[in-house]
């Protein structure tokens, strides 16, 4: 089981926040398939969000094909859904990471900074993809 | 889609005042609606006048198809309303509200009450007047939901609370609504609550319905624009500038947009999503600019 959180200054809206969290869970392996999601009910009761939003989330995801609900049981990680990244994989490449935002800070940027370095970065890989 | 609220050409005058000026909304069935306005747009005197505590100039306010001029009983009996003054009996205990409830309610669910202030944590032998804001605020808005209405009205709820029990009450709220569908209206100055726990939202500027709908739908059809000011023609060619700053060079509007207009790029123009306070901002500063230059 997750717990949602929400950050309300990101802009993002809700319901993409909490399929961005689903999802990511998912990706890591902290949701594997039949491992059930926070009701609605109490997902509404702990985040103090609208009823629809965690609905529209959930049928979102459902038709992604990560979720499947089923009436009256609740909502569960199918067993189609993406495989988790290994451990083997994002390890090593969270440290390589790590040890580059070490390198930006000694070079003197900020947080700031350092995540929009990334974003550009981000962008240039993936555009030139598309491009 | 049926209604559960509709405001017809309501207007409301006291005296030389005119609290409500041809006000005409509906808020549909199963809704979380924010009503939002300045102080003195006419907001209470709306809610007032939909549960008959109030009687408008002319036009009308139903509720379910019901309006409390000719039907307060059939209004009532689906309609939990919490005040702004969140009136309790200071001297009673809550478990004497709670009677209270059960007795001036033929609908009232006791079990659902004592279960609700349980899990509030709120002991049924304390007095009222002992209570925390917070918890009076509690108290009021399950006086409201005891009687399991199928509307409930809130006028201010979140007014006087801290951030603690503001959070709370909104758990408690939405908790109470997922579990029974219920349809909401509340009244609130905290756009970001209402953005958190609505999906529909009403602006009430000054007696007059600036703009109704669905939150996403609204937003999504709103757009910050920031642009040299030579842009200004195309840009009212393209949309609807509901609101604009004008500086020497710049330009700077929340426009609404119909369908997909396509936007220049590059050249210092720049194309944003909107959030539902810049929208709110907007559409009350555009009120207030048409009501002083009339």
């Amino acid at each position: 089981m997750i717990t949602f959180r929400l950050d309300e200054r990101s802009g993002v809206p809700t319901y993409r926040q909490l399929i961005e969290q689903v999802r990511s869970a998912v990706r890591y392996g902290i949701l594997r398939p039949g491992d059930q999601l926070p009701t609605a009910r109490d997902a509404v009761a702990q985040l103090a969000i609208n009823p629809n939003t965690v609905l529209k989330a959930y049928r979102e995801l459902e038709r992604e094909g990560v979720v499947k609900s089923f009436p009256g049981r609740g909502t569960f990680v199918t067993p189609e859904a993406p495989r988790p990244i290994a451990r083997s994989i994002h390890e090593p490449l969270r440290r390589a990471l790590r040890r580059w935002i070490a390198d930006a800070r000694r070079a003197g940027l900020d947080r700031d900074a350092v995540a929009g370095l990334l974003g550009l970065a981000l962008r240039d890989a993936f555009e030139e993809e598309i491009a | 889609m049926s209604l559960a609220f509709e405001a017809i050409d309501v207007s409301k005058r006291f005296g030389r005042v005119r609290a409500l000026d041809g006000c005409t909304f509906v808020v549909p069935e199963g809704r979380i609606a924010g009503l939002v306005g300045p102080n003195g747009a006419g907001k209470t005197t709306l809610l007032h006048i939909a549960v008959g505590l109030n009687a408008p100039t002319s036009g009308r306010v139903e509720v379910f198809g019901k309006s409390a001029r000719e039907d307060v009983l059939a209004v009532l009996a689906r309609v939990g309303f919490a005040a702004q003054e969140r009136p309790l009996y200071r001297g009673f205990t809550v478990g004497e509200m709670l009677e209270l409830g059960r007795r001036l309610n033929a609908r009232w669910d006791a079990a659902y009450a004592r279960r609700w202030i349980a899990s509030a944590g709120i002991a049924l032998d304390q007095k009222v007047g002992t209570l925390s804001g917070g918890e009076r605020a509690q108290v009021a808005l399950l006086l409201a939901l005891g009687k399991r209405p199928d509307l409930l009205l809130l006028d201010e709820p979140l007014g006087g609370l801290d951030p603690l029990a503001r959070r709370t009450f909104l758990q408690e709220l939405m908790s109470a609504s997922a579990e029974s569908g219920t349809t909401v209206i509340l009244t609130s100055h905290e756009i970001p609550a209402i953005e958190r726990t609505c999906d529909y939202v009403v602006i009430l500027g000054r007696g007059r319905v600036e703009l109704a709908g669905d939150i996403e739908t609204v937003v999504g059809s709103h757009l910050g624009i920031t642009a040299p000011t030579r842009y200004e023609e195309l840009i009212k060619s393209r949309s609807t500038i509901v609101d604009a700053e004008r500086a020497e060079r710049q330009i700077n509007a929340l426009v609404r947009v119909s369908g997909d207009a396509q936007w220049p790029t590059g050249n210092g123009f720049e194309v944003r999503p909107v959030n539902l306070e810049e929208l709110v901002l907007a559409y009350l500063r555009r009120a207030r600019a048409e009501r002083t230059t009339k």
